[in-house]
């Protein structure tokens, strides 16, 4: 349980971290929050011949409300937006479910931007980035680029970012006013990764659903974000009966694998039942404010 | 891998030693630090096990390497008790029996300093939540919701009991990166010549 050995680099500036990665480019890894990477290295699972050590760069961390959409930088700790009224106030969803992120300890360190890059299939904000449209900034050898949630997870732990880039911004969208919100998740333990999991939005208008927002997590390769149940929802007055068509087209959109956790029958099931609870808890929220 | 020169504070006192970069902070405070109340079960992440104050908050020191604590000041379990009076959560933990075997108690303890410090009249669910990262494979924890419980009734009736342990506020929004900070130590903070300023020896003996 001892990492193998690395070369430990230490970034103070953005540019000092881009140059580093433009240099080791495969041979390296960016250690941020390390909640996840250190385990890995800890297993030798991971053995990176470097390690780049973003946590001094202290530029990355931050949280910016623009009105529209919450900036918060890489490196912000995970316990630090749970904590931000910005949060609070433009995105309780992302409150909401930072709050089921590991334990404590971990989200002390855990950051927002290394939560994302690490793309697990069970994270939270993976599902609420995808969810809400939001995008993240990433600087490399090539310049600044910004990169949709949905053209940023590939696969199991895989996203598009290139090797030489440093993941600098992840940007939340904050929810349209007077909105419902719930995130939603089936643990075996509390701050447990998720058996499946649920981030839902519903904007509203004269009684009616206007849109509607799902992001599932720990059902499938990547974040799952269920057209066909959004479509569903939109322009229609809740209902029971509603939800439950909701929640069908959930189970028919997402691809679980079993594990020793819970089968895959039993995680789709979940997605759908969670979907379920969550609509109708969204929906409370927005007579709430009505 | 040459090794690194790592100077940081834990209880007060200044540390100086030198380590491989790959050394995690829980090794470096046992083996270089002789600290050795910081417990190691997993040593990757699970267990709680390892649970320290890093300038005020909790973190698993077997998953940061000791380079990262570069200039910070760490709390451990050393760090609890004045003289041979414990501190009322060590108390509580005594009087009801809140450790077996006592291999997982100093995370315990830590987690719990930092979460009385968040929530000092935590809800029993509330309180199951706040553990839940932290393991007892004796199973004990019952009882150590019930000392964490009577812990805080202990802290509610002396304001000032003990209560500046570990208290560094938590990160605002704005300040929300933590950094590792150089404060002076408390006054009267003892500098322990044996570790203080020099390069202390990798200790021989089984690896765990």
């Amino acid at each position: 349980m001892k990492p193998a050995p690395f070369e430990y680099h230490c970034p103070r500036t953005v540019d000092e971290g881009t140059a580093l990665l433009a240099k080791y480019g495969d041979d390296a890894k960016v250690l941020a929050g390390g909640q996840s990477l250190v385990p890995l290295m800890n297993m030798r699972l991971a053995r990176p011949a470097n390690l780049i050590d973003i946590n001094r760069i202290e530029s990355l961390a931050y949280i910016r409300d623009d009105g529209r959409t919450l900036r918060i930088g890489a490196l912000t700790r995970q316990r630090a937006a749970e904590r931000a009224p910005q949060v609070a106030e433009r995105c309780p969803l992302l409150r909401d479910a930072l709050r089921l992120v590991g334990h404590a300890q971990i989200r002390n360190r855990g950051t927002i931007g290394g939560s994302i890059a690490h793309a697990d299939p069970a994270a939270e904000l993976t599902a609420i980035l995808v969810a809400l449209d939001g995008e993240v900034t990433a600087r490399g050898p090539k310049g600044t680029r910004v990169i949709a949630a949905r053209d940023l997870f590939v696969s199991y732990l895989t996203t598009s970012l290139d090797p030489r880039e440093l993941l600098t911004e992840v940007s939340f969208p904050a929810l349209p006013a007077g909105a419902g919100w719930s995130w939603m998740e089936i643990a075996r333990r509390h701050g447990d990764f998720a058996l499946a999991g649920v981030g839902v939005v519903l904007a509203a208008r004269g009684g009616k659903i206007a849109h509607a927002r799902i992001g599932l997590t720990g059902v499938g390769p990547t974040p799952v974000r269920p057209a066909e149940a959004e479509r569903l929802l939109a322009g229609r007055a809740p209902s029971e009966d509603l939800w439950k068509g909701a929640a069908e087209a959930v189970r028919a959109a997402v691809t679980p694998d079993g594990d020793i956790h819970a089968s895959a029958e039993y995680r789709t099931h979940v997605a759908g039942v969670l979907t379920q609870r969550a609509l109708r808890e969204a929906w409370e929220r927005v007579r709430e404010a009505a | 891998m040459p090794l690194r020169r790592i100077t940081l504070r834990v209880n007060g006192a200044t540390y100086a030693g030198e380590a491989e970069p790959r050394k995690t902070l829980a090794d470096f405070i046992r083996e270089d630090c002789g600290l050795t109340g910081t417990h190691l079960g997993c040593e990757h992440g699970v267990c709680g096990a390892c649970t320290i104050l890093m300038d005020g908050q909790t973190v698993r020191s077997c998953l940061m390497f000791a380079v990262q604590a570069e200039g910070a000041e760490l709390t451990t379990v050393e760090g609890l008790a004045d003289g041979d009076r414990l501190h009322p959560i060590q108390q509580a933990y005594w009087d009801h029996h809140a450790l077996q075997c006592g291999f997982c108690t100093p995370g315990f303890l830590m987690t719990t300093v930092e979460f009385l410090n968040d929530n000092p009249q935590p809800t029993e669910r509330e309180i199951r939540e706040a553990l839940a990262g932290n393991l007892c494979r004796c199973t004990g924890y019952q009882n150590i919701v019930k000392a964490v419980a009577a812990a805080a009734h202990t802290l509610a009736a002396a304001p000032g009991a003990r209560r500046e342990i570990g208290t560094a506020a938590p990160p605002r929004a704005a300040n929300v990166m933590a950094a590792p900070r150089k404060t002076g130590g408390p006054p009267g903070a003892s500098h322990r010549p044996r570790h203080s300023g020099k390069t202390a020896k990798r200790r021989s003996g089984p690896k765990r």
